[in-house]
């Protein structure tokens, strides 16, 4: 597990967002790194917000699980580090 | 700092450790949105409580201009992560790193309103006493509430409490003894900046506590 610094938030943090796109409460989902196969569940994956939009990381290999960016009030949904995604 | 009572149409209640988002809209359009923990018990008035950041597109607004009878928009409520329900026994060590004692607040009002009698610890890290976010409440605790108080920048004078960061001798000092994760055992919850959830949970597990019963808000470097 790495240690994050304050530049992170978790996946806690997010719960709105993931509400506004899944319409449910996404928090508890269980999410598995496509990459290291690690499985956590969404509010403790970290989390980055460096302006255009937000960066979800494993907490075990920090490759980049979803990526949410906000355009023209369209959100862009980038699920494509996530092996699953389960509710 | 500032405590506003909220009222929002259709509310389907919260449960204790939750969050709501605010959002602000510029007349040109331009939207801030952040998170709040929600401060009161489910049932009471529902209530946040905001620290003001100097840089801060939302805290502001509501620390110094919302008055009584503004409206803004509210999404929530948000989060079952960092939820305690006394079903989830305990007992309980509760660890906030300024602001963070938000949500921790709510959930011993909800202990209360709910008649647990859980044992319950808060270990609170504040800069300095004049930091410390509902003092008078905390100043009295319910039956089977400890409060500890780490003061890690200035003390008052004649202080006896700890005055540094919370590190691995704090927590063996004040944390329940760790117990395998198959017996139900103490339950953790801490929340506040990143780096100051980061020690305390490592310090937990590494103290035996089982990471599943470690649970964690982190929000990032100033508060929320």
């Amino acid at each position: 597990m790495r240690i994050l610094d304050d530049a992170a938030v978790d996946g806690n943090a997010i719960g709105g967002l993931l509400i506004e796109i899944f319409g449910a409460e996404m928090t508890t989902a269980t999410g598995t790194c496509g990459s290291c196969g690690s499985v956590s569940q969404v509010a403790e994956l970290s989390v980055y917000r460096p302006g255009l939009g937000t960066v979800v990381r494993c907490r075990v290999c920090d490759t980049v699980l979803m990526t949410f960016v906000k355009i023209r009030g369209v959100t862009c949904v980038d699920l494509q580090g996530l092996a699953s995604l389960t509710r | 700092m500032r405590t506003l009572r909220l009222e929002v149409a259709d509310w389907p209640g919260h449960r204790a450790g939750q969050h709501l988002d605010v959002r602000l809209t510029a007349d040109d359009g331009y939207q801030a949105e952040r998170a709040y923990s929600i401060a009161s018990a489910p049932g009471e008035p529902l209530t946040i409580t905001v620290e003001r950041l100097d840089d801060g597109e939302v805290s502001p607004y509501l620390t110094e201009e919302a008055g009584q009878g503004d409206e803004f928009e509210v999404r929530g409520p948000i989060g079952g992560y960092f939820v305690w329900e006394p079903a989830f026994g305990g007992p309980l060590l509760l660890a906030a790193g300024g602001s963070g004692v938000v949500p921790l607040r709510a959930i011993l009002r909800h202990r209360v309103r709910t008649g647990s009698q859980v044992p319950v610890r808060l270990l609170y890290s504040s800069r300095s006493w004049e930091d410390v976010i509902y003092s008078s409440e905390l100043d009295c605790p319910p039956e089977g509430v400890q409060v500890i108080h780490t003061l890690t920048r200035s003390q008052p004078p004649a202080w006896t409490g700890y005055a540094r960061r919370v590190d691995k001798e704090m927590l063996a000092e004040v944390a329940w003894p760790a117990a395998p994760s198959s017996s139900g055992g103490p339950l953790a919850y801490v929340c506040g900046p990143t780096s100051f959830v980061e020690s305390v949970a490592t310090g937990l597990v590494g103290l035996g506590y089982p990471a599943d019963r470690v649970k964690t808000e982190r929000f990032g470097a100033t508060g929320q």
